[in-house]
């Protein structure tokens, strides 16, 4: 057993940046299913949103909180987003302190451009590698600080028990080893649920393990039928293009030639919130207005020039060039929308601690933070560069309310008999023959979900995706690991992953197809418009007797009332 | 079209060493070297290991040896490497835990070593030091590395001295020395350039160069470093 009074799970933007706020006080260690500079943060592009009025002096907290509020389609809990704004500026300076490499305009103070959904320009950024410089420089100050990291330890499970948060179990790849975690305090920094579709922009480690086991833990899970879908993902690769590209004034274009977003957002065209840009994506190849009547339409970055395609987007030039042959600076790149990012998660309040019910009971000792979690600032579509925002704000935040409850939290005992149970569970894991293959559950159940429960949604696809997912759960139980080795065992880690998917996407389609509206990211073509008289309230499913549960709770709503939302 | 991959296997709890094994896979023209592993791993051997995350070139995970040289597996087109026998073998020079896995926690470890991290001796101003697009020019390309290991596995310095600290960590010492808001460039200095470990020990045969996914100048950071350690009194 292994004691600490901390534990972070994940090493992203939100675990580096709450491990960096503990280090120096406090007994922490950071376990993460790979190197912490390997996390998904790192492929984040474009940029991190903050009002510091280096573009344009006219821009105000108001404005930012005001747009995030619009973007999240109302169902953002105000109090929080009002936080997240508020906090930004400090935030990022702090981040420049640390010394990360953020572009710079002549006067040498950050360079900031437009993005999708702002009204201002906002985005502070490093050329198109933002999320890469900020998790290398966190990475950095954790080094600096002697952060504990267990690395390539897959958390299996976690041990709560009469409301109180006490440890985890893990698998050590390199030894092979299970290992049981003690702690006070468990902050969960796991990252999104994008690979539960198959064309994601997500990494191949973003399978929402948190999720899954927060819910298996008897915990709650919120709003996960809201999944961002970007609107430029690489054709057939579904790798993320930045929004960056029509912040810096790429157009998009469908067979005809046509930049189509002016029947879809008139003021702001390629710039309007992605979920409206998706879906208008959508709309023109349904219609047959796709490249070759094919499935996908053209980002066009040509008439920036190769000088600035090269200085402000060199990852998305080379991702380009080195997937599909195409040179961005002379051909349009082929595009389709693709998953991209977790509005649902973990429950929290603003102080980042997980909370139960409706009632919203605090469970002691758990904390979430990042795209995991769900406090809710983005509601039912985040804006671009608001969540690196939301992973260092609240990745900040939540470490100083550990701080604040670490005298009040003890290391309570976990029961053996738990520990028994979870392993035993791992052993017949490993017991016999696979009679199912685990990579075809998981391939039949990408392509279900973004066919089924994609941009545009209806309650007869909905119904099939569920009856798929059952029937992918009942095929599961006949597998089995193959490989019956110890040591960096990644057949055992893909079950477990697998097992995960299919866990919270049962609870995705669920909270859809229950959802008789269409508000943000979700949209059902059988019921096209917002409906706040009965919807304006976030989805909780908790699983009772093996079943999942629905439940609801209303959204936070302080300065802004809800409106029409036109772009 | 069918190829042949040529994979370095290792099971340490039941090999006493290395050995290869044959995987013929039908291949599309829009297949990665990830997607193979991936066919194999699903569809032939689930005990075959490797590290992979992002694939889009940017978390580092898969760089491996794949047909003579060290690439990402996630942007190595197969039909780009223009062969029918490719051989895939983990990176050279760290030590392999499973079939391409190898361990990198002595690669961490030395970079810790360069003091990888900014040195102020200033209290920072409210908002954010300044730098001019110049001065942040001058480190960008070096802020790109990924710390994939492909540059340090390639370096024939690392193949007979392990200890060696490789062009990864100068990498990073580099783009720190070079940060104008930087103050801590002594003591970076002389981090790098101890005789056995530091960055004489780089002879410049450009295998680093040659091997950066993300096309970095590693050589010239390096040779930077020492103009910088031999002005510095270093050598």
């Amino acid at each position: 057993m292994v004691e600490h009074d901390v534990i972070i799970v994940g090493a992203g933007l939100a675990g580096l940046r709450a491990a960096v706020e503990l280090a120096d006080t406090v007994d922490v260690a950071v376990i993460t299913k790979v190197y912490p500079t390997r996390s998904h943060s790192g492929a984040a592009q474009g940029g991190i949103a903050a009002v510091l009025k280096n573009a344009d002096p006219e821009d105000s907290l108001e404005s930012h909180m005001f747009d995030t509020v619009k973007g999240s389609d109302y169902l953002g809990d105000q109090d929080a987003i009002e936080i997240l704004i508020n906090e930004a500026p400090e935030n990022i300076y702090e981040l420049e302190h640390m010394g990360c490499p953020f572009s710079r305009f002549p006067d040498g103070k950050l360079a900031q451009r437009p993005f999708g959904g702002h009204s201002k320009p906002r985005a502070v950024f490093a050329a198109d590698i933002t999320g890469h410089a900020i998790l290398h420089t966190l990475y950095e100050q954790c080094v600096k600080k002697k952060v504990r990291f267990y690395s390539e330890f897959y958390m299996i499970s976690i041990f709560v028990r009469d409301g109180v948060m006490r440890g985890l179990m893990a698998y050590d790849l390199k030894t092979g080893r299970i290992e049981v975690f003690n702690t006070k305090a468990v902050l969960f920094a796991t990252g999104g649920y994008g690979r539960a579709f198959k064309i994601t922009s997500n990494a191949h480690a973003n399978t929402g393990d948190g999720l899954s086991v927060v819910l298996k833990a008897g915990l709650e899970i919120e709003d996960m039928e809201f999944v961002q879908f970007h609107p430029t993902g690489l054709y057939k690769h579904g790798i993320l293009l930045s929004e960056a590209c029509r912040g810096e004034g790429a157009y998009l274009l469908n067979d005809l030639g046509e930049r189509f977003m002016q029947r879809y957002a008139l003021k702001m065209m390629e710039l309007a919130p992605r979920d409206v840009v998706s879906r208008s994506i959508q709309q023109e190849i349904d219609e047959g207005r796709g490249i070759g009547k094919k499935d996908y339409v053209h980002l066009d970055l040509r008439h920036l020039g190769a000088e600035r395609i090269l200085e402000r987007l060199p990852q998305v030039y080379e991702i380009a060039r080195d997937y599909l042959g195409v040179d961005a600076t002379k051909e349009p790149v082929p595009i389709q929308p693709t998953a991209h990012y977790s509005m649902g998660g973990i429950p929290t309040d603003i102080y980042g601690r997980v909370i139960f019910g409706v009632d919203k009971q605090v469970i002691k000792g758990f904390y979430a933070a990042g795209e995991c979690a769900c406090v809710s600032v983005h509601g039912a579509n985040r804006l671009g560069t608001n969540s690196l925002l939301e992973a260092v704000v609240f990745g900040r935040r939540s470490a100083r309310t550990i701080k604040e409850d670490l005298s009040k939290l003890k290391r309570e005992p976990i029961p053996k008999e738990d520990i028994e149970k979870e392993k035993k569970f791992v052993d017949s894991l490993f017991d016999g023959e696979s009679k199912e293959n685990v990579a075809k559950i998981k391939a039949e159940l990408q392509e279900t979900m973004t066919k089924k429960c994609g941009v545009f949604r209806t309650e007869s696809e909905l119904k099939e995706a569920l009856e798929k997912i059952r029937e992918l759960q009942k095929r599961f139980k006949q597998v089995r690991i193959r490989d019956k080795g110890t040591v960096f065992n990644t057949d055992f880690v893909d079950v477990l992953e697998v097992s995960h998917l299919l866990d919270f996407s049962e609870v995705i389609v669920l909270g859809a197809l229950e959802r008789k509206e269409s508000r943000g990211a979700h949209y059902r073509k059988d019921y096209p418009k917002r409906d706040d008289a009965n919807w304006l309230k976030h989805t909780l499913a908790r699983r009772v007797d093996g079943e999942i549960k629905l439940y609801y709770k209303p959204v936070v709503i302080t300065k802004f009332q809800p409106m029409e939302r036109k772009y | 079209m069918k190829k042949v991959f040529r994979i370095m296997r290792f099971d340490p709890e039941r090999d006493s060493k290395p050995r290869y094994v044959e995987y013929e896979v039908d291949v599309n023209e829009e297949m990665t070297v990830l997607d193979v592993l991936h066919e194999i791993k699903a569809n032939m051997d689930g005990s075959l290991s490797f590290r992979r995350s992002c694939r889009s070139a940017i978390c580092g995970s898969c760089a491996m040896n794949i047909a003579g040289k060290n690439r990402l597996a996630c942007n190595t087109q197969v039909v780009e490497l223009k062969k029918d026998l490719i051989t895939i073998r983990p990176l050279n020079g760290f030590r392999i835990i499973k079939d391409l896995v190898v361990d990198f926690d002595s690669f961490f470890r030395k970079l810790e070593k360069v003091i990888p991290y900014i040195i102020n001796k200033t209290p920072p101003p409210e908002k954010e030091r300044l730098q001019s697009p110049e001065d942040f020019k001058k480190i960008e390309q070096f802020t790109m590395c990924i710390l994939c290991g492909s540059c340090t596995s390639s370096c024939p310095s690392l193949w007979f001295n392990s200890e060696y600290l490789g062009p990864s960590a100068f990498v990073k010492a580099y783009r720190f020395y070079a940060d104008s808001r930087d103050e801590g460039k002594a003591e970076r200095l002389e981090a790098v350039s101890d005789e056995s470990t530091g960055v004489w020990r780089c002879h410049v045969v450009f295998n680093c160069f040659s091997a950066c996914p993300k096309s970095i100048d590693t050589t010239y950071a390096i040779n930077q470093l020492k103009k910088a350690a031999i002005k510095g009194g270093k050598k």
